[in-house]
C-alpha cells in the first residue's frame, strides 16, 4: 500500500490492533535487543525493586506499537521519526504453559498533522494496557508520497 | 550513591563497530511482532528499492543502549542500573538501517537534572555507518544514519 498525502486528513483513523504479550515474548525481546534487565524476566527481582511483578520492556511496547504504522505506510523505511514517553509499566502475568496472554496492548493510530512541503504525515498512537495509557506522546513521522 | 552532576556535556567517542546482520534483523523483527516482508525477505526489500533487509524503526536501540552502557558502567557516573527506569525515547532516521551496515555510535550526555533523591539523565547517540571496507572509523567517511535520544530516571533511595 502506498499512502498519498492528498488523500489524508488530520484526525483520520489509520486502524488499530491488539498485541498479546507473554513472558516468553519478553525473553525473546531481551535476547533480540540484548536488554537483560531482570525486571523483565525475574519475578522475585522485579518485586524486590518495588514493581508489581515482571514488566514488559518499554522498548518492547514501543517497538511493537509502531508496527501498525509500518504496515499502514507500506515500507518500514518510511518511518523517519518515532518518539514516546513511557508513563506506566505493562505488568505481564506468568501464563507459562497455558494459551493465555500475560498482558494485552491495544494500539490505535490517527493522523495528527500533515506537512505537505516535507511530504510527511505524523501519526499519533494511543497505546493502552488494562485501560491505562502506557505510552504518551507516541508519535511517528512517516514519509508519504 | 548520588549521580555525578559533571556528567552533563560529557561524550564518549564511537567504540566498537556493530555489524547489522540479516538474521539479527529477522530476530529483532520477530521479537517486536513485526511481519512486514521487508524485514525477512531480501527480494521484498529490493522491490521497495532497498539494497537488503530493512531494520524495524526501533532497531537502533541495540546500538544506542550499547553506547549508553559506557555511561551506566562508568564507575564515575554514580548510576545504579537496577534503579534505572526508561522515561522517554526518540529515533530520528537520516536513512534506514539496512543489513550489511557497519554502525558506530557517539554518545553525548545532554542533560542531568536532579529529581528528588534521584536524577533524570538525557543521552543522545549519533549513529553513523562506516564506508564499506573501512576497518575502523579512524579516518573513514561516516554517513549519518540515526540520532537517538533517551531519558532515564535513576530513582533515588526510597523512590
Amino acid at each position: 500500500m502506498n499512502v498519498n498525502i492528498a488523500e489524508l486528513a488530520v484526525g483520520q483513523d489509520i486502524g488499530s490492533r491488539s498485541i498479546t504479550v507473554t513472558r516468553t515474548d519478553l525473553v525473546k525481546y531481551a535476547g533480540a535487543s540484548s536488554d537483560f534487565n531482570p525486571i523483565h524476566w525475574n519475578e522475585a527481582f522485579a518485586t524486590g525493586v518495588g514493581l508489581p511483578g515482571v514488566i514488559a520492556h518499554g522498548m518492547f511496547t514501543m517497538g511493537a506499537a509502531v508496527q501498525l504504522v509500518t504496515d499502514w505506510a507500506g515500507d518500514p523505511a518510511a518511518v523517519v521519526d518515532f518518539q514516546t514517553r513511557f508513563t506506566k509499566p505493562v505488568p505481564v502475568a506468568d501464563t507459562t504453559g497455558t494459551p493465555e496472554a500475560g498482558a494485552v496492548i491495544e494500539v490505535s493510530g490517527a493522523i495528527g498533522a500533515l506537512d505537505v512541503d516535507a511530504g510527511t504525515a505524523r501519526v499519533d498512537l494511543t497505546v493502552l494496557s488494562s485501560a491505562q495509557k502506557v505510552l504518551v506522546k507516541a508519535q511517528a513521522v512517516v514519509r508519504v508520497a | 550513591m548520588t549521580i555525578n552532576p559533571d556528567l552533563q556535556g560529557r561524550s564518549y567517542p564511537a567504540a566498537e563497530v556493530y555489524d547489522v546482520g540479516r538474521e539479527k534483523i529477522r530476530e529483532f523483527a520477530r521479537a517486536v511482532k513485526a511481519t512486514h516482508p521487508a524485514h525477512f525477505d531480501v527480494a521484498a526489500a529490493e522491490a521497495l528499492g532497498h539494497s537488503d533487509l530493512v531494520a524495524p524503526p526501533t532497531f537502533a536501540i541495540i546500538v544506542a543502549q550499547r553506547a549508553d552502557a559506557q555511561l551506566i558502567e562508568d564507575p564515575d557516573s554514580g548510576i545504579d542500573f537496577s534503579r534505572v527506569v526508561h522515561a522517554d525515547q526518540r529515533f530520528t532516521h537520516h536513512r534506514p538501517i539496512i543489513a550489511g551496515d557497519r554502525l558506530v555510535a557517539e554518545l553525548h550526555v545532554d542533560g542531568v537534572r536532579a529529581m528528588g533523591g534521584g536524577a533524570m539523565i538525557t543521552t543522545r547517540s549519533e549513529i553513523f555507518a562506516l564506508a564499506p571496507g573501512d576497518a575502523t572509523d579512524a579516518a573513514g567517511v561516516r554517513e549519518p544514519v540515526a540520532t537517538t535520544t533517551s531519558s532515564i530516571l535513576v530513582r533515588g533511595e526510597g523512590q
